[in-house]
């Protein structure tokens, strides 16, 4: 009987949602002493050494990371409120902001900020109703790989996994990233090649917009190798013959070619993407508005946008980084250095860090909503992408 | 009654003996004192963790916030009883589960079998060291081994090349495959412990009696081994069932595990309500084997 | 048994496949923690023996290695004591929902990992307020450890009759000096034989420590999981395998001796031996 009453009180109390009771959504005026310690969620490799050991020194915040493996897994972690601050893609982001999970960032207090690339600044993804919300990190495309031997001519269009009879060519070797944000790929092949379906924004796409991207997707299915959710099963995957052509991030890219695979990806020639263009992700370090040490998060989002972290996580990481100051050649030498990788003077160019032009054609990640921004309200949403995304995998 | 009061006009009682005497005679008290930690924590802690996860079943999500509503609904249960993907990923979850069960039985039982039975014992401690280590090497590093023992330029193909022939590559077969190799161990050591119990004398009055080999097998080990198979059947069949990153790292096709791992951050309820299938399946399957006699032999 | 020498031949050959079947991934695992490229091809380009000094030396893997360690024993005595509580009140009384405790002692290490994980961690942050932790973990793996306990615990009190209970009580002693004395001892090898599963099923655990731990935190299987997904490690990880499989063989033997040993007094082969009963349970 007791344990049954305490079952009931167990569920009442179960009824209740997250620790939300200390939530301030309120910019920080001014940054004080640091409290000794910093709880981040981030992409695997964004928290690392020496960047991090240094940042510790420095500021005397002891720094513990949860690495999370989806947009999906950073936004309930946030929710749960133990945490101080993420390094948050444009497909969470929206959702942070509408359920209060982060405070608006007072720019003014993160010196570094001024020289980040100016087209990082004021986005959709980190700023909403004109308040920032976040300081970006760095960013990357998604770009087409192919394996050299095996695929012939040098694809220049996304038809080669995309189109139906094409991609049956390369049956079972097609890679293809395993996210329900992946249908946003399909929309941009399909704004392309199929103009009357009026697809603009590949995140917000109408019922019939969303079908038709979704049944690309399913006729995707029977041909493709693996789905990929982190980057070594991506390599392996490549390195042992099991895909041949797929969509991929540069850091995977780099790996194999670093290491004599014969890989190719789109050349500087086609603005190092298919002609369509191409998804990609924007990151912005974000503050939980339950920080329980905000002092140590503004520290870290400044320290992480300095010209030397910036620089060293990027070459890490395999992105093109925020900070423009990053890419002055000495600082990506001393970088590259304290990486242990080799020196790589043309680093900020092969990720087109300063390159505007090139991010243009680049669909970053963000949020499908309802909303469909230009004053209807019959998009599909996040919760519809994921359920398609079950059907399409099967 | 003449004991009792021997011991009560005792001088000096410790703290011990005086606990003693209140237990004496009250068995519900003994009881009680005895299950109130195990019970507090699995009815209390666990079976109300289960029951906060499951209520969540039945509500609903917003897709923008993330934030769960809790207002009674089916939806969640109605969408998967709809949609035919739901019900294509619960079979093909069953359907491996009982054909890693079947395979991993008869695998298993030979090896029980000849350690418990025909090994002499310096043979059979290396066999039960040699089956048990493999417990030691990690899940995950095995999984990554299959997966690139099964790749396309894996040892699997790289081995039957001069056969002319492919290996299964990704796919529900690799995961039947993987899951088999995973879960042996948890089938053999049952069986064996099983086996071990019948008393070689029950074989030899069988041999006595005139019964060949096989018939002894077929008609006194078999059912008697029987329950100690189905109790290493419970792990074999639920490990299955609930896996998620076997499935991931060698094949594309989603089982259970990767439904409700794919849900849990975005839309908690419907997760727990896929959830309930292993649950449901689970609970039936422990109740047969329970009425089998398998709990004897866990 | 007598079999004929065919009988014995494909049982002997049926035996070969099986052991054949367990072992080659594993030869394929420490093959690669030999790899001298860091891409898992087959076969390996080359061999080095470079990556075990690494892993020895690496602090990460020392520091997972200890938490694992140190989670591993606690949760481990959590399980016994609630393990043997549990066993006892079942073996020796008779109650209502007898039945149950079996069933319900069993349900955590049934039911699918991710439910147990999803449920306590939900738990812990939502209803509780708490932050996840090694504490978190540590109850976690508790809770599915129970049943290795119980279950041989209880099969060891059914083996061995209440009357020698009663003769020490007769003899005088109360229930603690009994319990003490005589029944403890007689349930070592269950004991020792349940805390070693109980121990290695911790060791290995991976779903339930993912939803479970805090941030920071790392056992060896989420250390695992998280330098798996590193090119550069993997050789590492591969090593790290080995080693931990090569140190276990000498507990695990030692267990094995340690519970046939102590066979001969509770009945030769109609008792069973208790490291492979104890083993019974994942």
């Amino acid at each position: 009987m007791c344990a049954a009453g305490l079952v009931a009180i167990l569920f009442a109390a179960g009824c209740g949602s997250s620790s939300s009771s200390n939530r301030n959504t309120d910019m920080a005026q001014s940054v004080g002493k640091g409290e000794g310690q910093l709880d981040l969620i981030a992409w695997q490799y964004y928290v690392g050494n020496p960047w991090k050991t240094d940042f510790e020194k420095q500021t005397g915040c002891q720094v513990n990371v949860k690495v999370a493996g989806t947009s999906d897994e950073m936004v309930q972690l946030m929710r749960t409120g133990q945490y101080d601050g993420v390094s948050a893609s444009g497909n969470a982001s929206a959702r942070l902001v509408e359920a209060g999970d982060v405070s608006p960032v007072n720019v003014n207090l993160v010196p570094n900020y001024k020289t980040i690339f100016p087209d990082l600044k004021d986005q959709p993804y980190n700023t909403f109703d004109g308040t920032h919300y976040g300081i970006p990190h760095g960013r990357g495309a998604n770009i087409l790989m192919w394996n050299t031997d095996a695929v012939k001519p040098a694809p220049k269009s996304w038809d080669v996994i995309l189109d139906p009879k094409k991609a049956a060519q390369y049956k079972g070797k097609i890679s293809a990233y395993d996210d329900p944000i992946y249908i946003a790929d399909a929309a941009v092949y399909l704004k392309a090649h199929q103009p009357d379906l009026g697809i603009d924004n590949p995140y917000e796409l109408t019922e019939d917009q969303f079908n038709a991207a979704v049944d690309l997707l399913k006729q995707q299915r029977p041909n493709v190798g693996e789905y990929w959710s982190n980057a070594l099963k991506q390599i392996s995957a490549f390195a042992n013959g099991d895909d041949e052509v797929g969509t991929t991030w540069q850091y995977q890219y780099f790996v194999l070619r670093d290491k004599g695979e014969p890989v190719a990806a789109s050349p500087a020639s086609q603005g190092f993407v298919p002609k369509e263009g191409a998804t990609g992700w924007s990151d912005t370090w974000m503050i939980s508005s339950s920080a329980a040490h905000p002092n140590c998060m503004y520290k870290w989002m400044n320290f992480i946008v300095s010209p030397k972290a910036n620089a060293e996580v990027a070459q890490v990481f395999g992105e093109a980084p925020a900070q423009s100051k990053a890419c002055e050649p000495n600082t990506l030498t001393a970088a590259a250095k304290a990486d242990g990788y080799p020196v790589n003077p043309k680093f900020c160019d092969e990720y087109h860090a300063g390159d505007p032009s090139f991010w243009k054609r680049v669909y970053y990640w963000q949020t499908p909503l309802a909303d469909c921004g230009n004053g209807s309200s019959d998009c599909m949403d996040y919760n519809d992408w994921v359920s398609a995304w079950t059907e399409i995998k099967g | 009654m003449e004991a009792a009061d021997a011991l009560a006009s005792r001088p000096r009682r410790s703290a011990g003996r005086r606990l003693a005497d209140l237990f004496h005679g009250r068995p519900g008290l003994q009881v009680g004192s005895l299950l109130s930690g195990p019970v507090a924590w699995l009815v209390v802690g666990y079976l109300g963790s289960l029951a906060v996860l499951l209520a969540a079943a039945f509500w609903n999500v917003s897709a923008l916030t993330g934030e769960v509503s809790q207002t009674f609904s089916l939806d969640n249960f109605k969408t998967l009883v709809t949609e035919p993907v739901y019900r294509t990923i619960a079979w093909r979850t069953i359907r491996v589960a009982s054909l890693v069960t079947i395979t991993d039985a008869l695998l298993a039982f030979p090896i029980a079998f000849y350690m418990a039975k025909v090994a002499s014992p310096r043979a059979r401690s290396a066999l039960v060291v040699a089956v048990l280590m493999p417990l030691w090497s990690f899940y995950l590093v095995k999984v990554y081994a299959w997966r690139t023992i099964l790749s396309a330029g894996g040892a699997l193909n790289w081995a039957l090349e001069p056969l002319g022939i492919n290996g299964p590559g990704y796919g529900t077969t690799a995961v039947w495959l993987v899951m088999s190799y995973l879960w042996l161990p948890y089938m053999i050591i049952p069986i064996y412990a099983g086996l071990e119990r019948i008393p070689d004398s029950l074989l030899s009055a069988s041999e006595d009696l005139g019964a060949s080999p096989f018939t002894t097998f077929r008609r006194v080990i078999l059912p008697l081994a029987f329950p100690a198979v189905v109790a290493g059947s419970i792990f074999t069949f639920s490990l299955t069932m609930g896996d998620y990153i076997t499935p991931t790292l060698v094949s594309n096709n989603q089982f259970i595990g990767n439904v409700v791992f794919n849900n849990i951050t975005n839309n908690l309820p419907l997760a727990s309500a896929f959830a309930c299938v292993p649950i449901i399946v689970m609970i039936i399957y422990l109740l047969v084997a329970r009425r089998l006699g398998a709990f004897e032999h866990l | 048994m007598r079999l004929s020498t065919r009988s014995k031949l494909l049982l002997r050959l049926a035996v070969g496949v099986g052991l054949a079947f367990i072992y080659i991934p594993l030869i394929v695992i420490a093959i690669y923690a030999f790899n001298s490229s860091t891409l898992l091809e087959w076969p390996p380009p080359g061999l080095t023996t470079a990556w075990f000094p690494k892993a020895v030396e690496d602090s990460s893997v020392r520091d997972a290695f200890l938490t694992s360690m140190k989670v591993g024993l606690v949760a481990t005595t959590i399980a016994l004591f609630l393990g043997t509580l549990a066993s006892l009140a079942v073996a020796r009384h008779r109650f209502f929902g007898r039945e149950t405790v079996s069933f319900l002692v069993i349900l955590p290490i049934a039911l699918p990992g991710i439910v147990t994980g999803v449920a306590l961690s939900d738990t812990f942050t939502q209803v509780l307020g708490v932050s996840l932790s090694l504490l978190t973990v540590i109850i976690g793996h508790a809770t599915f450890c129970i049943v290795v306990v119980y279950n041989n615990v209880i099969a060891r009190l059914r083996r061995s009759a209440p009357s020698i209970d009663e003769a020490s009580a007769d003899l005088g002693a109360d229930p603690w000096q009994t319990f003490r004395y005589v029944t403890l001892p007689a349930m070592r090898t269950a004991l020792v034989a349940g805390a070693l599963l109980a121990f290695a099923l911790s060791f290995d655990e991976i779903i339930v420590t993912l939803f479970t731990i805090g941030a920071g935190q790392e056992t060896l299987p989420i250390w695992i999981f998280n330098n798996l997904f590193r090119p550069n490690q993997v050789p590492i990880v591969n090593a790290v395998a080995v080693i931990v499989v090569l140190l276990s063989i000498l507990p695990v033997y030692l267990a094995h001796r340690l519970t046939r040993e102590e066979e001969g007094v509770a009945g030769a082969r109609a008792g069973g031996p208790s490291i492979a009963e104890a083993t019974a349970t994942p």
